[in-house]
């Protein structure tokens, strides 16, 4: 509401559109903005404390119980994580098989991100379900692509949301080559689907705006990043082995956050699509590189509102991946490797749809877990999007109160925030003074 | 906005937000459910948020904070009918995990500022604070279950709910048993049917996520599991995850059975 000329309050409660619960609170004076939070109220369920004394077998099912839109990333952070520990790389096909069923978790996330949560912001609509009715192709070819990212999760992990096939060493079951080969043809729909939902993103009225943040993700020499050891910053400040995350990374609890927030000695940074795009770009499989040229995006993109065409261009990757992955696959001799515990520290690191997943574990001889340490994607990108806020609310002031907060709730989605993962984020109110 | 459709609500509790999420990986159905009720407060999926009252609530997660205690009795009371979905409603979830543990202790292992944190030392299932009409149960729960139940709503009929256990899905899909055949320790006989044996079909045992079946008998299989060479600690632990507080799982201590 306006209370003067020069000072007004405007509050949503209740951000919507993001997974979980929290607010934001952007404080204007006159001509400038002068404060803005991000309040992550979601109330803590204690992972890391509760992890203590269980198995080292565990891990992989309880932490997926953090998020029921990623699970997988932190089933394989913590299956990477624990395998370190005991001195184990599970390589070759049952390295296949679990970015096989990565890409499954990247197409249904991104196809649900981009078509429920994401594309109404740019349309002006309050849900997918009523943009819908207006653009009914659109979501029905949208929820046919989240679909199939969900068929390839059940056929590898047994079921979309907390798969039971995964393990510390690999799977309990490797499926045959006829389970897989039978996804190919609606793999082919959905890569050249996806193709056509690049060429619509672009179409969207993308704000133009330039994030002030260094880009952090996974690198490497051969392939787009998922699963790694490695990771790295654009500016080339970070370039660091897995091991080194905790020594540069560092989390820092505020008061107003269930959510503890991510620290650089270099300032702010980001995390997810963007980075991984900008970061690996050479690295994405032809056609989606072509895809993404053919949207306008160049090799690097600093532009979180573009990230829906980002978003879009890593499903048409995870498609084509997916497609390679299982023409190459042959059937594994042995499910999983054998995983022995030993008193040890180890580090797990894979980039959930929305960005790095960081997980360590110290275990001891008989492979009880002393110690769990998990650092989720939106708690490192709490800085960058406040941050964001401010600018974009600083450039939007003419804008009228119902149109600002849109724009700043948009600012927020551009992140896909995940904030059940965090708690360990929205109601928003914008008040102006 | 159509006065004929009924009023459906989605709510969030302590949760992963997986169960609210099977409502959107209903993706076959999803438009059609759309049309056939007004949805008017679902914030993982919509940013209308209408006031009530409400025909349909649809319960995710546990209640872990005393705002959340005062919220739950605030939507009953304007809710005609109220569901709850998945372990966290049903029996707490994972959380619950801390009401056997020191809540500030737990804190601090997670938090540089415990000050700064508001929490309930106990996670505790809905149904501990107001009156439920139907409970869907899984960690997460069935897609099939899940529009049956709104199916059934919206026909006036009872929701179509498994009374048997996991082990009747498995021998009804033709799945050897794994504790029989191969000796893998598993939930099955005493788990709440519902998901379709997914786990055995997998070569792997029932991990319980289904809670408890409507009757049980988890002495005999403690013993049983406990003759495949379990530590009691072991299958202690196996009952008491996402489960843990659920009356039938919360008695099994050490590897027995405690009368309660």
């Amino acid at each position: 509401m306006t209370t003067d000329d020069r000072s007004r309050i405007l509050t949503v409660e209740g951000l919507a559109r993001v997974e979980g619960e929290g607010a934001m609170h952007v404080r204007v004076v006159g001509d400038e903005v002068v404060d803005v939070e991000l309040s992550i109220y979601e109330p803590p369920r204690f992972f890391e404390a509760l992890l203590r004394g269980r198995d080292y077998t565990e891990p992989p099912d309880i932490t997926a119980r953090i998020c029921g839109i990623c699970p997988v990333a932190y089933q394989m952070s913590a299956c990477l994580a624990l395998e370190d520990a005991c001195g184990v790389v599970v390589d070759g096909q049952l390295a296949a098989l679990r970015r096989l069923l990565y890409c499954g978790e990247w197409i249904e996330s991104h196809a649900l991100h981009i078509h429920l949560l994401h594309a109404p912001d740019f349309l002006g609509y309050d849900s997918g379900l009523s943009m819908a009715r207006d653009h009914r192709e659109v979501v029905e070819r949208g929820l046919r692509l989240k679909k199939m990212g969900n068929q390839l999760v059940e056929v590898v992990g047994g079921r979309a949301i907390h798969p039971v096939n995964v393990r510390v060493g690999g799977f309990y079951r490797v499926p045959d080559v006829a389970e897989l080969r039978g996804l190919i043809p609606e793999l082919e729909w959905a890569r050249d689907a996806a193709l056509d939902v690049v060429a619509w993103v672009a179409t969207l009225p993308i704000p133009e705006y330039q994030g002030d943040w260094d880009l952090i993700a996974l690198v490497d020499p051969d392939e787009y990043p998922i699963m790694g050891r490695r990771l790295a910053s654009l500016s080339g400040a970070l370039d660091i082995p897995v091991e080194e995350y905790t020594d540069h990374l560092h989390e820092e609890h505020v008061e107003r956050s269930t959510a503890l927030h991510s620290a650089w000695e270099h300032g702010t940074y980001l995390v997810g699509p963007l980075a991984r795009y900008s970061l690996n770009h050479d690295r994405l499989p032809e056609i989606a590189r072509q895809a993404a040229a053919a949207a306008g995006l160049k090799p690097v993109c600093r532009n979180p509102f573009a990230s829906i065409v980002v978003r879009a261009v890593e499903v048409v990757a995870a498609c084509a991946e997916a497609l390679r992955l299982i023409r190459e696959y042959e059937r594994p001799p042995l499910p999983a490797v054998a995983v022995e515990p030993r008193r040890a520290i180890g580090h797990g690191l894979s980039e959930a749809p929305r960005g790095l997943l960081y997980h360590r574990y110290e275990i001891d001889e008989n492979g009880s877990i002393l110690a769990a340490t998990i650092v989720p994607p939106t708690s490192q990108n709490q800085r960058a999007i406040e941050q964001d806020l401010r600018q974009v609310a600083q450039a939007n002031l003419d804008l009228d109160d119902a149109a600002l907060t849109a724009r700043c709730e948009q600012t927020i989605r551009n992140y896909d925030p995940c904030i059940s993962c965090a708690t360990h984020f929205l109601d928003l109110t914008v008040e102006r003074q | 906005m159509n006065a004929s459709k009924p009023r459906v609500a989605v709510w969030k509790f302590a949760s992963c937000d997986g169960c609210q999420l099977t409502l959107l990986d209903c993706e076959d159905e999803l438009l059609a459910v759309a049309g056939a009720v007004d949805i008017v407060h679902f914030l993982e999926a919509s940013s209308t948020s209408l006031a009530g009252p409400y025909d349909l609530s649809i319960v995710e997660g546990s209640i872990t904070t005393a705002a959340d205690a005062e919220r739950i009795r605030d939507i009953r009371e304007q809710s005609k009918v109220l569901v709850v979905i998945g372990a966290c409603a049903t029996a707490g979830g994972i959380q619950a995990l801390r009401n056997s543990a020191d809540i500030t202790e737990y804190v601090s292992i997670v938090y540089a500022r415990p000050d700064y944190i508001k929490t309930l030392a106990t996670s505790t299932p809905i149904s501990d604070h107001v009156r439920v009409d139907a409970v869907l149960r899984g960690c997460p729960i069935s897609k099939k279950q899940l529009l049956d139940l709104i199916t059934a709503y919206l026909l006036d009929r009872s929701p179509r709910l498994e009374a048997s256990p996991v082990c009747v899905e498995c021998k009804r899909r033709g799945v050897t048993c794994v504790l029989v055949a191969h000796g893998t320790p598993c939930l099955g006989p005493v788990t709440h049917a519902g998901c379709g044996a997914i786990c055995p079909s997998f070569d792997r045992g029932c991990y319980g996520c289904f809670g408890p079946a409507d009757t049980l008998n988890p002495d005999a299989l403690v013993r049983r599991l406990g003759s495949l060479g379990l530590a009691p600690e072991t299958i202690t632990r196996l009952f008491h995850t996402f489960n843990a507080e659920a009356p039938g799982f919360a008695e099994v201590t050490a590897g027995g059975v405690v009368e309660s």
